[in-house]
């Protein structure tokens, strides 16, 4: 185990799992708050786009889509990034994995939303605040804060999620596990080095997440 | 309560079913080697390797099935009496330790570092890394034309390891299979996939892409297949070479490699047919 340690960086593979989960993620955040806004506003429209978003987003598999961000859109398409092939790759990756899970931070936040009572919504409305008025101001700040255990759950399945990026070449830990197990055979002491791995990644954040979301609980 | 009783149940099943698969397992594989009379004998292939091993509803076709179905006829079972089982790269090393195949013949290159936890029969064929192309392109001749084309292979892969070494600047788009990077030489996203000649001809046989690609036949590297089995088994080892000679010297190794991998205009490379090496 220690000569693998010694030849292989295992180290900056793994900083390429972070670096692609934390752009996946802000990504993610981003898209998939305003994709739960579009599921609560007003209008019919918007309502309907953010549903089949979330409904043929979160049911199509992570590896079809990383697979078509390469195959088709950067081959097909020709909306590529780079004309380097791994630089391409991992900013499509960190779209890819921004985009799939969107679907359910939006989810999350929904769940969010219906922590709030409705008579939040009907006094901002009373008080003359408009729809974005009382969604930034009354509604978001609330929903956000009910809905970060599921959030943190969300984070925790996209940091896991990001190794199928691995699938279109990008350099990441299970890049890395894949060249191991090629050179040095592929035994139970290497899987359990990269399970180890994901374990430091994702057990503080996970408690982290639990004790922020017993902090933040809006108390009623 | 309720819970507990719950899990209890779940405990339960899981282990009756787990039992029932040990039990299942061990009755086939209780013959052993070379006796083999009513016996089953699991052989571990690739099953989405067209040309070597490729599972098509019930049917395997290949080289290594080919090569597997010798092999076990020689040692005893007929070939109505194999079993074939999925063999993907990383998991070959603890089917075999583990007794779950008795042989592995998955385009598996003997190396060193393989050597410490399985032993080989063989070499049953001698490969090379190189590079497959659109039929109309002349551009592409070998490895030292690569500068400014863009090429595939397969993440963590022997051959992408050495185009990245070899060539450092080199363009590589990585996906999880061949299939992948086939489709995107034909849709022109890359201009050579590059990985063993074998692989190469075997998705340049196929139907779908006949007179669509092709090899360009200049290898640059030396990969030895042979027979993966149990650290250790001299006497399994000798039987198995001994049949490698033997589909060499009465022809079925040609007849094998001019059919499964002929069709695009394969040749295989020096050093084949190979002498298998002795056991150790």
């Amino acid at each position: 185990m220690g000569d693998i340690l010694a030849k292989y960086n295992l180290f900056a593979a793994f900083w390429m799992t972070i670096k692609l989960s934390a752009l996946g993620a802000v990504g993610a955040l981003l898209l998939g708050t305003l994709l739960a806004v579009m599921r609560v506003s007003p209008v019919t429209t918007l309502r309907a786009i953010g549903t089949s978003y979330v409904n043929v987003v979160r049911n199509t598999p992570l590896t079809l889509l990383m697979v078509f961000s390469i195959l088709g859109a950067t081959f097909t398409l020709g909306l590529s990034f780079s004309d380097q092939a791994t630089t391409n790759a991992f900013i499509w990756a960190c779209i890819i994995i921004a985009v799939y899970h969107a679907a359910f931070v939006c989810e999350a936040l929904r769940s969010g939303f219906n922590t709030v009572p409705q008579g939040q919504a009907e006094a901002a409305r009373s008080i003359g605040l408009t729809f974005a008025q009382s969604l930034s101001q009354v509604i978001l700040p609330q929903a956000f804060r009910g809905a970060v255990a599921p959030l943190g759950s969300t984070l925790i399945a996209l940091i896991k999620n990001s190794t199928v990026a691995a699938a279109i070449g990008v350099a990441d830990a299970a890049g890395l596990m894949k060249t191991i197990s090629e050179n040095e055979t592929g035994t139970l002491g290497v899987f359990g080095l990269f399970a180890i791995g994901f374990v430091i990644l994702t057990l503080p954040l996970g408690l982290w997440f639990t004790s922020l979301s017993r902090r933040l609980a809006v108390k009623r | 309560m309720n819970a507990r009783r719950i899990g209890a149940a779940v405990v339960a099943t899981g282990l009756a079913v787990g039992l029932a698969a040990c039990g299942g397992g061990g009755s086939s594989t209780g013959s052993g080697s070379g006796s083999g009379s009513g016996g089953t004998i699991k052989i571990g292939i690739k099953f989405d390797q067209p040309g070597l091993g490729l599972k098509e509803g019930d049917k395997y076709t290949g080289l290594d099935v080919d090569v597997a179905t010798y092999v076990a006829k020689k040692l005893g079972y007929a070939a109505d009496k194999i079993q074939f089982v999925q063999s993907p790269s990383a998991q070959r090393e603890t089917l075999i330790s583990t007794g779950q195949v008795k042989l592995v013949v998955a385009t598996y290159s003997i190396t060193d570092a393989r050597k410490e936890k399985v032993s080989f029969a063989g070499p049953y064929f001698i490969a090379g890394q190189d590079l497959l192309v659109r039929a109309d392109d002349t551009a592409i001749t070998g490895k030292d034309s690569l500068k400014g084309k863009k090429l595939c292979s397969v993440t963590g892969s022997t051959s992408a390891q050495k185009v990245k070494k070899d060539i450092p600047d080199v363009n590589l788009q990585e996906f999880g299979t061949y299939s992948e990077c086939v489709a995107a030489l034909v849709s022109k996203g890359v201009d050579a996939l590059t990985t063993d000649n074998t692989i190469l001809a075997g998705y340049a046989s196929q139907a779908q892409y006949k007179g669509k690609l092709k090899v360009v036949g200049a290898p640059f590297s030396t990969e030895n297949y042979g027979i993966g089995l149990k650290k250790g088994d001299t006497a399994l080892c000798q039987k198995v070479t001994g049949a490698i000679t033997a589909m060499i010297s009465d022809g079925s190794w040609q007849k094998a490699v001019d059919t499964n991998l002929g069709p695009a205009g394969f040749k295989p490379g020096p050093g084949n047919p190979p002498t298998p090496a002795a056991c150790s």
